[in-house]
């Protein structure tokens, strides 16, 4: 066990954090649930990117750094710390480019991965549809082979910023006598496809933060099938392991908010007068933003000996989005009577950017798979015990 | 930077763990607590025997000169298997406030020697505890006033036994009269050696809360398995798994923070109080949350005498005020992180 960063380490902490401070926009971007905010964050994409930090992991061909975990959680540290934009474009870069990567052919990797990097190319998922939520192997949405393409019917829904994406990723129903997880391919699909049509749905924060997608006989080639055909289910769950999960929401997001609930409290005494439980609340928030950081490191340092990280995973999504939800609560109980003022309000407390993250907070436990469902998945992939 | 453990540490507690698992089931535990002293002096040879005792000596006495790194493994398989106060305090606790001593104070090589043979008993009394484990069978006590370190024998001290629902303990209050003769260090060095002393009491006991939460969860889950109901195993249910899984996450999230701690104390790092004290508090929540978790899968079973899960569970309920209750280490953790100008947030994971 050694906790000391190394010089190469401490140099790329030094230019990271360089960087941000010369680039970080003063003024917040517009919200990226917003056509505006959704391009003015392409834009801060593109700039990570001409500086080789968009996809710090990924190789130097492709516009990364080659880094490795260590290096990476260093540059989210440093990101986070700097108050930059959020990652509009997190399902290309974290969860489609993985899987390009392990499944892709060369022409679809050369052609799809530094458009993926530099942001040219935004991405939607297309998991979800109206009756296959937590029991994703009940997809319907066909995709009938027909020659050289393929011919997609069907309905996927919460694709988040699909109003605004360029593409959509997803499991489709490649064999229409299959059923369950059988007979499911992944396919690529660009949202400007004839016959698509995307239907926003306004979320809690009354911004068309997601949208269902209607396929009516849309056509691609099939030269957009990742991986094998009839293969979707395992390719999809190829990359759905500890790094996605990881990569999809650092540490240092949450010391961050652990550290600005901190301030917060500190600026407001009088709270802990009131009510002593809130600085209790602020301590278990600390405490579980630290342990998240202390337990990536230490998952990383087993990775990098070649474990294999498995139900863990499950772990660290019930956490994280369970702590984000206490911080933010505990947020709203230090604003007391400010804390419903939303962003455009003249009293608004840091931009109402408290209200917003307690509202998405909500959805934490939710997406990527409930906490009901990762639970589920603890108990029987990691404590052994039997399926219902 | 590297957060893991080497294969040596590991091997260690891989054989420390296979030992335990044979020679100090819930039945010979069982027996051993029945008795009025309630320790084993064959276990305690055949623990000296594996190692145990002579862990963090320096190899100048006898030991294998291993640090708070180690131990972080080591007190989870105490833990683990129920193992009595006695081990801990003698062998961590009073061997790292010995190896804290300076290197001429009289008596002190011959001390950890003989710590490293496994054939002393030290009991250790800070004043965070109210009342001393394992002063009754002691040779030496090792006790504080107003910071300064003391030293007697157990002869030279009185002590009145106060029993505690988890028959593994042995608590006294102790009362005795400091003097020359029994003076080890004066409170000047004393009051750093002590507050070292505490964090790894607190990391002791945190590492062994740790490992009876793991016991706790493992008796649960074979509960769960055969136990029927509605002609099914109960641990089909989804109430029922999902008790289990909370404890499963407390405790997979709890041990990189005693890992944390342990690297802290170990490299004196400026922060230690701060990182033993969020261990603590870690470690006893899921060892709580195991307890409570595991006797409501357990029904009515769990509230009985007769299964092992009261054992384990008592241990962690006792232990959980042992070496600074939540209050203690709870302000601890709100002093250095609302103090003005803390370094907190995520740049400061290892460099606060």
């Amino acid at each position: 066990m050694q906790l000391t960063y190394s010089a190469k380490q401490q140099a790329f902490r030094a230019e990271v954090r360089a960087w941000l401070k010369a680039n970080v926009p003063s003024k917040p971007l517009a919200s990226y649930d917003t056509r505006e905010g959704f391009e003015e964050h392409r834009a801060w994409e593109r700039k990570l990117y001409e500086s080789r930090l968009s996809m710090v992991m990924w190789p130097e061909h492709l516009g990364g750094r080659g880094c490795d975990l260590i290096e990476w959680l260093i540059f989210e540290e440093e990101y986070y710390a700097a108050g930059a934009p959020m990652r509009v474009n997190q399902n290309g870069q974290l969860l489609l480019g993985p899987t390009l990567m392990e499944f892709g052919t060369e022409e679809q990797k050369r052609h799809f991965l530094p458009r993926i990097a530099s942001s040219e190319d935004m991405w939607a998922q297309g998991w979800s549809e109206p009756n296959a939520g937590s029991d994703m192997a009940a997809i319907r949405s066909k995709a009938i082979r027909d020659g050289d393409e393929f011919v997609i019917n069907g309905q996927k829904t919460w694709s988040t910023r699909a109003t605004f994406a360029d593409w959509i990723f997803g499991l489709f129903r490649t064999d229409p006598q299959s059923s369950r997880h059988h007979g499911l391919s992944y396919l690529l699909v660009p949202l400007n496809s004839p016959g698509v049509t995307i239907r926003p749905i306004k979320a809690l924060n009354g911004k068309d933060a997601f949208a269902e997608v209607f396929f009516d006989d849309v056509r691609v080639p099939a030269s957009n099938l990742l991986g094998a055909e009839g293969q979707g289910w395992h390719v999809a769950m190829a990359t759905a392991g500890f790094e996605r999960g990881l990569l999809l929401r650092s540490p240092a997001r949450f010391q961050q908010t652990a550290r600005r609930l901190v301030e917060l409290y500190k600026a407001n005494p009088q709270v802990a007068e009131r009510d002593p439980s809130v600085r209790d609340a602020v301590i278990e928030s600390w405490m579980g933003a630290e342990a998240y950081a202390q337990a990536a490191y230490h998952t990383v340092g087993l990775v990098e000996k070649g474990a294999k990280i498995g139900a863990e995973a499950s772990i660290n999504k019930v956490i994280w989005s369970e702590l984000d939800l206490k911080m933010h609560e505990t947020a709203m109980r230090i604003l007391g009577p400010y804390g419903e003022l939303t962003g455009e309000a003249p009293e608004a407390v840091e931009h109402g950017s408290w209200l917003e993250g307690f509202l998405f907070a909500q959805a934490g436990p939710i997406y990527a798979g409930t906490n009901e469902i990762q639970r589920n998945i603890i108990a029987e992939r990691m404590l052994g015990l039997p399926k219902a | 930077m590297d957060f893991t453990f080497t294969e040596d540490q590991l091997a260690f507690r891989e054989a420390i763990s296979r030992f335990l698992m044979t020679e100090a089931p819930p039945e010979i535990l069982r027996e051993i607590w029945d008795t009025d002293d309630g320790r084993s002096p064959e276990l305690r040879r055949k623990m000296a025997e594996q190692g145990l005792t002579a862990l963090s000596v320096p190899e100048e006495q006898g030991g294998l000169g291993m640090d708070d790194i180690a131990w972080s493994l080591l007190t989870q398989e105490l833990g683990y298997y129920a193992i009595a106060d006695s081990m801990a305090d003698t062998a961590y606790v009073a061997t790292g406030l010995l190896n804290a001593l300076p290197a001429d104070t009289p008596r002190r090589d011959e001390m950890l020697s003989r710590i490293a043979e496994g054939n002393v008993r030290i009991a250790v009394g800070h004043s965070v505890n109210p009342l001393i484990a394992d002063v009754h069978l002691a040779d030496v006590v090792l006790l504080e006033h107003q910071g300064e370190v003391h030293g007697l024998r157990r002869d030279a001290i009185g002590y009145e036994r106060n029993p505690s629902i988890d028959s593994s303990r042995r608590l006294s209050r102790v009362t005795f009269h400091p003097n020359a003769d029994s003076l080890v260090l004066g409170a000047e060095q004393g009051r750093a050696v002590w507050a070292q002393t505490l964090n790894r009491g607190a990391l002791a006991v945190a590492g062994q809360s740790l490992g009876l939460a793991q016991r706790m969860l493992d008796l649960s889950v074979d509960y769960v398995v055969q136990r029927k109901q509605f002609g099914k195993p109960i641990g089909s249910f989804q109430a029922v798994k999902h008790h289990l899984a909370d404890v499963a996450g407390k405790i997979e999230f709890a041990k990189p923070v005693l890992y944390r701690a342990a690297h802290a104390l170990a490299r004196g790092e400026a922060n230690a109080d701060l990182h033993v004290s969020h261990a603590k508090l870690a470690c006893c929540e899921a060892a709580w949350l195991a307890g409570r978790h595991g006797i409501q899968v357990h029904g009515a079973m769990g509230y009985t005498w007769e299964v092992d899960l009261q054992m384990f569970m008592k241990r962690a309920w006792a232990l959980d005020s042992s070496w600074g209750d939540r209050a203690f280490h709870k302000s601890r953790v709100a002093n250095a992180i609302l103090a003005p100008d803390a370094p907190i947030g995520p740049q400061f994971t290892f460099e606060g």
